[in-house]
């Protein structure tokens, strides 16, 4: 029997699979993957955040000067556009996190799983409240 | 001779090709036509190579799985209408596995990965066979139901990035499944499968992306699942840390540590 | 060693989360937007030192700054993974995560511990 001049690799008792190879940049080709991206790098603003508390303790530390140079550096244009974009993905972060708590959490009442919004929306209720008991206790004097 | 509708569909032939290429081809666009239908159309009038699976058209046998413009979609439960205003529907075979040809993938390595989770009632101790069946309330059937209406179509596997990213992962309907076993009040098997569970292929290497979820036509909640599982896992290590006497047992029903 | 310790990383994820998420809002808000556009008084220099002698803000500070900084590192850690392929350099990036929210824990109860 003739052979074909130009067999590709083929395995005789094996078919050849196609294995697709995933890019590097997977994430940006489904709009739910991108999301999810942007979800897991609100990290990145929860870091900034604490670094920037972290620099607020430590001028707080030093003296009543150093508090008030670091105040003064806060309000530059620049630092005011990162705590900007830090808001935005920190308010991601805990809004993702309070809707998909209920998923990770099967909350049961007498036997039956309540419902995913009853489980989250108390999440909500208690963050405003401790946000503004906070901002009173920092404001207070 | 009513509307009609072009189908780019991707072709492999193992034989002939490098690597796939889409054929565009046209169809009628019926009402009641769906992704499957064009499919059948195509390979009865067309062009009898083309190359898909599919056995009950109901939705029911989890065969006939493969990409709708990107969607991990079952063929017989996509309507060809819903695609109307489009110009083109690209119809590719499941995202994330080996290619045999054309829209048929290479399924042996998930179901590998099924039977290493031991998707089955566990029980050595307990009544025989022969003495009548388990009973079971109604709460704890519902414990385990929406998880056991899983019909292994694999469209999750299509749908989670860390599958195609990890080899090694097990992945959301295996772990899915497992949890089906282990949330069943007659099992007694979540230690034996804790193993491949509570390991860094297993529920760890999920990130929580969701889409399994998102994308499953029988509303089973796979990453719901694996998130349970990791909230448990987590706290049968503390649990073993504090109470070191008690840790072999919250194991048995969780699992910590996969050392 | 990177094998067996997910559980209490992913405990310390979680919980970092839960901080993060009912919390860091509102400290950002604060001190990163209200006052610096001047939309309120900022809280004297007295007053603040006040709160921080206090030992529950000094727990408060600590955990804060610390459970969120965990937070990051795990998730960081597996955003680096997936999205830029590089599993291969799973020590290196391990380091990195888990050293830096070890180092920004120490600083948080070094901080507090330096207010008197």
């Amino acid at each position: 029997m003739q052979q074909p001049t130009k067999v590709p690799h083929y395995t005789k008792y094996h078919p050849r699979w196609f294995r697709p190879r995933v890019s590097v940049y997977w994430w940006l080709g489904q709009w739910q993957y991108l999301r999810f991206i942007l979800r897991e790098l609100s990290s990145v603003f929860v870091a900034l955040t604490v670094i920037m508390t972290l620099l607020e303790l430590r001028a707080v530390v030093q003296g009543p000067v150093a508090y008030a140079r670091f105040q003064h550096q806060l309000a530059k244009p620049g630092v005011i556009l990162i705590s900007l974009i830090s808001l935005f993905f920190v308010l991601f972060h805990t809004i993702t996190w309070f809707n998909l708590t209920p998923r990770a959490m099967a909350v049961k009442v007498a036997g039956k799983r309540i419902p995913e919004w009853l489980v989250a929306a108390p999440n909500y209720l208690i963050w405003i409240v401790v946000s503004g008991a906070i901002s009173l206790l920092i404001l207070r004097g | 001779m009513g509307e009609s509708i072009v189908l780019e569909i991707a072709r492999y032939s193992p034989e002939r090709d490098a690597e796939p290429h889409l054929e565009t081809y046209e169809v009628p666009l019926r009402k009641e036509w769906v992704v499957l239908d064009a499919l059948n159309h195509i390979k009865d009038k067309i062009d009898g190579s083309l190359t898909y699976r599919w056995s009950c058209r109901m939705g029911i046998c989890g065969s006939c799985g493969v990409m709708v413009n990107g969607e991990p979609k079952l063929g017989c439960a996509t309507f060809l209408s819903s695609y109307a205003g489009r110009k083109r529907v690209r119809v590719e075979p499941l995202r994330y596995f080996p290619i045999v040809r054309d829209l048929v993938t290479e399924l042996g390595d998930f179901l590998a990965k099924l039977k290493k989770v031991k998707p089955w009632l566990i029980r050595t101790d307990g009544p025989l066979l022969r003495e009548g069946e388990y009973l079971q309330t109604p709460e704890q059937l519902d414990d385990y139901r929406q998880l056991s209406m899983c019909i292994n179509c694999t469209l999750c596997y299509s749908a989670c990035p860390v599958v195609g990213l990890d080899a090694l992962f097990v992945g959301p309907a295996a772990i899915a499944l497992a949890q089906r076993y282990n949330k069943d009040s007659r099992d007694r098997g979540a230690k034996e499968r804790t193993l491949i569970l509570a390991h860094p292929d297993g529920i760890w290497g999920c990130t929580f992306v969701g889409e399994c979820t998102r994308v499953c036509p029988q509303h089973v909640d796979p990453a719901g699942a694996i998130q349970q599982y990791k909230v448990g896992s987590a706290l049968a290590w503390f649990e073993g840390l504090i109470m070191p006497k008690k840790r072999r047992k919250t194991e048995d029903r969780h699992g910590a540590a996969a050392d | 060693m990177l094998r067996s310790n997910e559980a209490p990383l992913w405990a310390l994820f979680s919980t970092g989360g839960v901080v993060a998420a009912f919390l860091i809002p509102v400290h950002l808000v604060l001190f990163g937007l209200v006052f610096p556009l001047g939309w309120l008084r900022p809280p004297t220099y007295e007053h603040l030192l006040g709160i921080l002698r206090n030992p529950l803000a000094k727990i408060y500070l600590v955990t804060l700054c610390s459970l969120p900084l965990f937070h990051w590192a795990h998730r960081f850690r597996y955003t680096l993974y997936d999205g830029l392929k590089v599993k291969h350099l799973n020590e290196l990036i391990f380091a990195f995560c888990y050293g830096g929210a070890a180092i920004g824990t120490v600083l948080a109860v070094y901080l507090v511990w330096r207010i008197s």
